[in-house]
């Protein structure tokens, strides 16, 4: 399993609802309904990945994170998981808004454009940075909104929500710099894996 | 109008000659609504009725495998046997079956001719017994909710509490919705196939065509042929041509006929079929005229018309799934624009509005509306998935 789905498996509690949005072929919701017993439903904009789900026997539907998380009651999930999308939807702060309307949490993680190799890349080539979390060229990614851990942390501040675990991780996926929200967080970590709630 | 059948005067009684005997022998039937008649929509009272059905598997002793399969406009109950009429085999043999998607070694399949139908459910061409001829136009106007009710007195009859799951396409997939809609607490798994929550102008529009095509035949005779000894045959081939249009798509029918001639190799310069797509048509038309009773076709064609779940629920659909515990896995085909995409999307997003238990899977073809009926592979895949899935699921709540 992916880097950041491992880090997100441990902060979901067993035998939650769970909705995981941009869940791909589903394999963090097989991994959470296997070993957490969770029950997962997924939301995903590629229809091969929907189909994938289904075929496999997870609840998917098609859609998008932008659009469609309106149609899901308040508090309809204990968490909701939105892993590598935030920065590819049209409206961000919308987004996480939504997230934490439908869930009691919130875990998300993206990108970390503070990454020091990302900084690096970018002082020293001139070029848009591109690593193992940002593989697309500038040309061909799907991100458009992407931010660095500290834009995150004032975001959550601004919208008035609390960010329960923050973890900076790296490529092998170890955490990185303590409470993963700080300025240490932000040079060295590759990606961020965030848990909120709004105390609801 | 009141409608209430004596007992000595059963709806089962033969009924008068059709040519074409559209009574399949084989089914199973059951005699229902003999303490109470079955309240329909209209608000009219029917009963007793006759339910003809058909099973596949066993019914296990905790009666926790049966699934419903729900037919479409012009199906019938002979979903995974050989159909008695045509003498061709069951119209879903590529997915129920020993080993199939529904695998008749694990579950109880079940497959009831529709209430307003012609293959030995009590409809328009049964005898009224007030007055000893076939009902014609004197049957009730029935709804798909009508139909479910009928459903459902079967699945008492057959002592069953809760259904494992409920699956059918088009009409089919219209009972499926009210079934989870009316009797949440009996269906545990349902799939909707290729389907809406509500017929739309379009196709109501489109089954006008079809009825007015058959009532415009002069053998209709207002609808008494029966007892007159005629057929409405040209009026229901029509309307069945009309129809079937609408069950492909452009690039299926481009693919199959092109412009391609029929048996000749220059245009006729007459009104014969000259083209194969008006050969194919003419023949889907008089085929279906030796299997279907124009009547029915007008009643069912209605039902659908008639069909909204929202309507009960002022306009909110998401309403009619309040609270739902069904598990469910909607199904639609991106060249089907009888029944599109957006259509069986309102049903997942008014599910989503209650936070149900939904997937929903677009299936890529060309074949049009008809798809949900033809071997698709990846539609097999994704109710294969759905359905072992569920049966886990279902077997962890068992005791």
């Amino acid at each position: 399993m992916r880097v950041d789905l491992r880090a997100i498996a441990e902060m979901v509690a067993p035998g939650a609802k769970v909705l995981d949005v941009g869940c791909g072929d589903g394999d963090l919701l097989a991994w959470l309904g296997e070993h957490k017993g969770v029950d997962g439903r997924g939301v995903e904009l590629s229809q091969a990945g929907v189909n994938a789900c289904v075929a496999r026997g997870l609840s998917a539907v098609q859609g998008d994170a932008d659009t469609d998380l309106v149609d899901y009651p308040t508090d309809a999930f204990d968490f909701v998981i939105l892993s590598q999308t935030l920065q590819a939807t049209r409206n961000p702060r919308a987004v996480v808004t939504e997230l934490l309307r439908i869930g009691r949490h919130a875990i998300v993680s993206f990108p970390n454009f503070a990454y020091w190799r990302v900084r690096a890349h970018l002082l020293l080539r001139g070029t848009m940075p591109m690593t193992s979390c940002l593989a697309e060229p500038w040309y061909a990614t799907p991100n458009i909104h992407l931010c660095t851990i500290r834009d995150f942390v004032d975001l959550a501040r601004e919208l008035g929500i609390t960010i329960e675990r923050g973890l900076a991780v790296d490529r092998s996926g170890r955490a990185r710099g303590v409470g993963g929200t700080g300025t240490i967080a932000n040079i060295f970590g590759e990606q961020a894996v965030f848990l909120l709630t709004t105390g609801r | 109008m009141t409608v209430v059948n004596t007992p000595d005067q059963l709806p089962s009684a033969p009924s008068p000659a059709l040519d074409t005997a559209p009574e399949g022998g084989h089914s199973k039937r059951a005699l229902l609504g003999l303490d109470a008649p079955l309240q329909l929509d209209s608000g009219a009272l029917l009963g007793p009725l006759t339910v003809a059905y058909e099973t596949y598997g066993t019914l296990n002793a905790t009666k926790s495998n049966a699934v419903l399969v729900c037919h479409a406009l012009t199906g019938d109950q002979y979903v995974a046997s050989i159909n008695p009429v045509t003498g061709k085999p069951g119209w879903w043999t590529g997915l129920i079956g020993p080993g199939q998607a529904v695998d008749t070694d694990r579950f109880f399949v079940i497959c009831a001719n529709v209430l307003g139908g012609c293959m030995g459910t009590t409809g328009p061409k049964d005898l009224n017994p007030n007055s000893c001829k076939p009902f014609g136009l004197d049957f009730p106007v029935i709804t798909i909710a009508d139909m479910v009710r009928a459903q459902a007195m079967l699945i008492d009859h057959l002592g069953i509490d809760s259904l494992f799951c409920v699956i059918g396409g088009s009409m089919g997939g219209m009972q499926v919705l009210q079934w989870a809609a009316a009797y949440p607490q009996r269906v545990f798994a349902a799939v909707p196939i290729a389907t809406a929550a509500r017929h739309s102008a379009q196709n109501i529009a489109f089954h006008e065509v079809g009825r007015q095509a058959i009532m415009a035949d002069p053998e209709w005779r207002e609808g008494r042929y029966l007892d007159q000894g005629t057929r409405p045959r040209a009026g229901l081939a029509v309307a069945r041509m009309a129809a079937h249009i609408t069950y492909l798509s452009e690039p299926a029918l481009h693919r199959k006929f092109g412009r391609r001639l029929q048996a000749r190799d220059r245009l006729g310069f007459s009104f014969d079929a000259d083209f194969q797509v008006e050969s194919y048509l003419r023949y889907q038309g008089s085929s279906f005229v030796e299997r279907f009773d124009a009547n029915s076709y007008l009643y069912i064609t209605r039902a659908m018309d008639y069909f909204d779940l929202a309507q009960p629920h002022d306009g909110v659909l998401s309403a009619a799934f309040k609270g739902t515990k069904t598990r469910f896995c909607v199904v639609s085909f991106t060249s089907d624009w009888l029944f599109p995409t957006p259509e069986n999307r309102k049903i997942v997003h008014a599910l989503n509005a209650v936070a149900a238990n939904v997937s929903f899977v677009e299936i890529e073809t060309d074949k049009g509306h008809d798809a949900f009926l033809l071997d698709e592979p990846e539609f097999n895949r994704t109710l294969t998935g759905f359905i072992s899935s569920a049966w886990a699921a279902r077997q962890k709540t068992m005791p």
